[in-house]
């Protein structure tokens, strides 16, 4: 299938500035509404330089023109349109599809 | 004419550096380089992090992809095998032939191996290279013991990777000693004591003869002296040797301790070909350390070039934490010159060792020993190189400073330019305000321009004091702005606050900020809120301030799970509630600490679990701890007159009453008390942002002492004061803290930083000369009033309780999370234990 959207969540169960981490299949996917704006990001749950499964629980904010979160562990910023780690390219993380759809919150599981 | 070839054997440290410094001039020439490992250079110097947990290729200095931008030709995994200097060529041992018109050996070094009879059989190791640490992990695994034979840097630096890996580690040396050659005997020994007390058994003067099949363990080595020590594995760090074989094969000039004689220039008997790092003697003399190594291939790049630098030496001196220990070496340790003196300072309490050698006019340094603690090193390496002229005493730079004492510190400004600030990179103050003066004004852009700190980082705190120092010079404002979204430092934005009555986040950004703020000023500016206005830490507007610990009241530890920190007022508690404590660990398996607040720590809760907790801790009558928040954490008591034959007052009710007073106020920092009930102190009030003590006429109050990294002693700030009036002094101390200081700054810090110091303190508390002390009494006040337990409010709160949840969207839990049990309590597993059949998953 191609469009295999799967429903995580309402929209109203998001706080504004904060992250939130939802089971996608077997992955965790941690999924923020930035205060600023309407949009939604959903980058891989795990922090590869702190080895835990924690981003959904950093600080939001922005670096630069970057949207970001903060690793709560060690600080590490995190993109969170590209997953791209601004102090270590090596340890970027996965991002994947999201959007709102009659008020629910919908990642797009791996075909 | 066709374009020089040059072709460099090695790609070690130095070998790569010469190809990297050579491809960055404008020379028009074509570089091969051949290295005999596997993978291109990377950094042998931070080895041992791999086994802290860092990737192998975390090490790498440069790519495959990055040689080919450069145009250079890169071989790996191919030794050299012979050099024809008639033909001007290499071959390799694949049969690869290079023609050379410029050849350079890099081929650094090899460990040495004594030799032991036995010492060649499988689980005698060396330690070098990236495959060598891959040996030695698969040969601890499962293992009890290893033992690295040799105690000098490279040893113990391997006996902690053995310590690392989980493995009892023993060092073997045959010196008395251990870093016999940069330390001198006093340093050497206070090195073991601390070695041995992390848990590193150390034998000295044992010469190994034979290594048998051991009985208990997979060897048994015996010694001269007819002692044995049996082992799992052995690990030689007894020094190394240059490679040198292509050079004597090729009938280049050696060194009496081997190694390819250089000139001044870098160059081998044979004019076309050059020797750098670890494989070349210059003066008979094997420089063992990167740095040097990178100074000689920077001068034998500039032989290619107009301006021929010569390499004629270099300091040896070194500053390390092996085993967390610091040690420091610096110059002529062993105070071998004429009419050299020693001073030494040995406090076998506090572990520290320090000495330093002194010319025999008592005006230069030559060298010193650091042991335990090396913050002098800096400072006393420029004096050195620079033969800056001594003060009087020169014994203060190694003697505990006493209260009121001048720090004879070295300021950035008593420096001449030709010093070396950062020696990695042979940076120097010049350079630095060269930089600074053309426009580099940050740290990142010192770094881009000049490299400084980029290497070992020893040097960062010297880079910045000077760029700090150009830049005013320079007459920069140094940029205090808290971040990129507000050009305010935290008080500014406190008085902004205060003034303007602004209530949340996106109100203060929208007025006078930029962007969308970060993990810096969100939650500063959260803490100023709530400092003025106390509210609800976890309403809706103020939720995406707090750091995750303050959003789920809890610390979140290393695995992600969090800790449980109830509130235990002054220390004291009843048998019943310490029960009750008992029973929720044992309900929910956490591992349960005394920590050094008086008080417990329950850590390994999981989010879900979190609210649970609370409920039964709430029920028995406990509020939160706030171990948290920056606010205030414990008030630590002495038992007082309540039973103490001394008590002078009751210590433990004051303390009570004082944090129950401050318990949930939101500080730039924490803050701490302590009450003790007489002079004697056990409650080491002196330590803490507010101390108490009492005396046979009231109590004394003293302010901004500081535990943590930087220890210091509090100031006494009244005398014999009753309860009220010292209530009083304190709300309004704490308040005006809580309006001028920065962020992050603990009241030692922040006092240290006020201008006027604690006699414009006192007159501002208690002289009210600033007329403001009503003011902050009311603010006080009304922060007091506001108090809430947060877990209470929490946990009655259906709405902020769908937080505590691993998903959004499913009950189940973390899946990464494993533990394994250790002294009767589970701990989180480290990185390499998590496959192993012992640890507890806890798969929701
Ligand atoms: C649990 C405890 C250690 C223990 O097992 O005993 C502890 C644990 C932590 N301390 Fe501490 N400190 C603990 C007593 C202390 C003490 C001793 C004391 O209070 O008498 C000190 C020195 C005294 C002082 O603060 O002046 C202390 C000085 C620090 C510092 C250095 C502060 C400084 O000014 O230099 C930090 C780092 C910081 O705050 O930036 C720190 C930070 C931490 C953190 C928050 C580190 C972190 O971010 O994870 C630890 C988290 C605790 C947790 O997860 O619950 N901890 N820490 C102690 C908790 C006491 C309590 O009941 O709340
Ligand atoms: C664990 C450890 C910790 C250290 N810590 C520090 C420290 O804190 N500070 C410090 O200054 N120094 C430290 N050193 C020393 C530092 O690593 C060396 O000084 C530096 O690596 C020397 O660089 P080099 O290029 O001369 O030699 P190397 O880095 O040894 O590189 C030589 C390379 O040449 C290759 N080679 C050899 N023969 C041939 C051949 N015939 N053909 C092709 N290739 C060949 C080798 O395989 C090797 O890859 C440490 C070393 C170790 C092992
Ligand atoms: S000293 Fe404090 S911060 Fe450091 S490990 Fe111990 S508890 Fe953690
Ligand atoms: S001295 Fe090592 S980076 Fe500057």
């Amino acid at each position: 299938m191609m469009n295999n959207w799967v429903t995580v969540c309402d929209e109203t169960d998001l706080v504004s500035g904060t992250g939130v981490c939802a089971l996608l299949n077997k992955e965790q996917v941690a999924i923020f509404k930035i205060s600023k704006g309407s949009a939604l990001y959903a980058i891989s749950n795990y922090d590869p330089i702190g080895k835990a499964n924690v981003l959904s629980r950093g600080i939001v904010g922005s670096v630069g023109d970057d949207i970001v979160v903060a690793s709560p562990l060690y600080k590490q910023h995190f993109n969170l349109e590209s997953g791209v780690c601004l102090e270590d390219e090596a340890a970027s993380v996965k991002t994947f599809p999201i959007r709102v759809t009659d008020g629910k919150v919908q990642l797009q599981a791996a075909s | 004419m066709s374009k020089q070839r040059i072709v460099v054997v090695g790609n070690g440290m130095v070998g790569h550096h010469y190809v990297e410094t050579l491809a960055n001039t404008n020379l028009d020439v074509e570089i091969t380089v051949i290295g005999g490992e596997p993978r291109p250079a990377y950094d042998r110097v931070h080895l041992s992090e791999v086994f802290d947990g860092k990737n192998p290729e975390d090490l790498a200095m440069t790519t495959r992809e990055h040689y080919k931008e450069l145009n250079v030709s890169a071989h790996f995994g191919d030794f050299v095998a012979t050099i024809d200097r008639e033909n001007k060529c290499v071959v390799t041992e694949g049969g690869r032939r290079f023609e050379y018109d410029k050849l350079v050996l890099a081929t650094g070094s090899y460990p040495f191996v004594p030799p032991i009879p036995g010492g060649d059989q499988e689980h005698c190791l060396t330690y070098r290279t990236i495959d060598d640490l891959g040996e030695i992990k698969a040969s601890a695994k499962g293992m009890k013991k290893g033992v690295v034979v040799g105690g000098g840097l490279l040893g113990l630096e391997c006996a902690n990777a053995l310590k690392n890996l989980g493995v009892e580690a023993h060092v073997v040396e045959f010196a008395p000693g251990l870093m016999g050659v940069q330390l001198d005997e006093g340093g050497s020994k206070m090195l073991r004591r601390k070695v041995e007390g992390l848990g590193v058994c150390v034998h000295t003067g044992k010469a190994t003869q034979v290594i048998k099949k051991g009985e208990e363990h997979r060897l048994r080595m015996e010694f001269a002296d007819e002692t044995h020590l049996e082992t799992d594995m052995i690990v030689f760090s007894a020094g190394i040797r240059p490679y040198d074989q292509l050079g004597r094969d090729a009938g280049l000039d050696v060194g009496d301790r081997g190694g390819i004689v250089i000139d001044y220039h870098c160059r081998t008997s044979d004019s076309d070909i050059y020797a750098i790092g670890e494989c070349a003697s210059l003066g008979n003399f094997i420089y063992g350390l990167v740095a040097p190594g990178y100074r000689m291939a920077e001068a034998a790049v500039s032989q290619l070039t107009e301006d021929k630098v010569s390499f004629s030496g270099a300091d040896m001196s070194t500053k390390l934490k092996l085993l967390g220990v610091d040690v420091g070496s610096i110059g002529d340790a062993h105070g071998r010159a004429d009419g050299a003196q020693r001073y030494s300072y040995c406090d076998e309490n506090a572990e520290v060792y320090k000495s330093i050698i002194v010319s025999q006019d008592n005006k230069k340094l030559l060298g010193a020993v650091l042991v335990g603690d090396a913050s002098e090193y800096d400072t006393l390496l420029q004096y050195m190189l620079n033969e800056i002229e001594l003060p009087e005493a020169p014994e203060a730079f190694i003697l505990p400073s006493v209260e009121g004492g001048e720090s004879i510190g070295l300021g950035a400004d008593a420096l001449p330019d030709t010093a070396t600030v950062c020696s990695c990179y042979a940076v120097t103050k010049g350079d630095l305000c060269n930089a600074v003066q053309n426009g580099a004004t940050t740290m990142a852009a010192i770094k881009d321009v000049t490299s400084a700190s980029t290497g070992c980082g020893g040097c960062a705190a010297l880079t910045k004091q000077v760029m700090d120092s150009e830049l005013i010079k320079l007459g920069v404002e140094v940029n205090n702005d808290i971040c990129e979204h507000f050009p305010y430092t935290r008080i500014e934005l406190a008085d902004i606050i205060r003034v303007k009555k602004i209530k949340t986040f996106d109100e203060l950004l929208d007025s006078h900020g930029k962007g969308h703020g970060c993990e810096i000023c969100k939650p500063t500016i959260g803490s100023i809120l709530a400092s003025y206005w106390n509210e609800y830490v976890l309403k809706d507007e103020h939720i995406s301030l707090q750091d995750t610990n303050d959003i789920f009241l809890g610390n979140m530890q290393k695995d992600g799970s969090y800790s449980i920190v109830p509130r235990v007022q002054g220390g004291e508690i009843t048998p019943d509630k310490l029960i009750v404590i008992g029973e929720v660990a044992k309900e929910f398996d956490l591992y349960t600490k005394i920590t050094g607040g008086q008080r417990i720590d329950l850590f390994g809760a999981q989010l879900h679990e979190l609210p649970a907790i609370w409920r039964i801790l709430i029920d028995a009558g406990f509020e939160t701890g706030h171990a948290y928040g920056k606010s205030l954490r414990t008030a630590k008591s002495c038992v007082g007159s309540t039973w103490c034959r001394y008590g002078v007052d009751d210590s433990v009710g004051m303390a009570i009453d004082m944090e129950n007073r401050y318990k949930g106020l939101r500080t730039p920092h924490k803050f701490k008390l302590g009450v003790s009930g007489c002079t004697r102190e056990c409650a080491e009030a002196q330590s803490k942002d507010i101390g108490i003590i009492a005396t046979e006429t009231g109590w004394n109050l003293y302010v901004c002492g500081n535990g943590g990294m930087r220890p210091r002693h509090a100031d006494l700030f009244a005398t014999d004061l009753d309860k009220s009036t010292l209530i009083k002094y304190v709300d309004r101390f704490l308040m005006f803290y809580i309006r001028t200081a920065d962020r992050l700054q603990r009241t030692s810090v922040w006092l240290e930083n006020l201008e006027g110091g604690l006699d414009y303190l006192k007159e501002v508390v208690i002289d009210d000369k600033l007329n403001i002390a009503k003011e902050l009494e009311a603010e006080m006040a009304v922060n007091i009033e506001n108090y809430q337990c947060e877990w209470k409010t929490t946990i009655n709160n259906e709405e902020r309780l769908k937080r505590f949840q691993h998903y959004i969207n499913s009950e189940a839990t973390d899946d990464n999370l494993a533990y394994v049990v250790e002294r009767e309590q589970r701990r989180p597993a480290f990185e390499d234990e998590k496959n192993k059949a012992e640890v507890i998953k806890l798969v929701g």
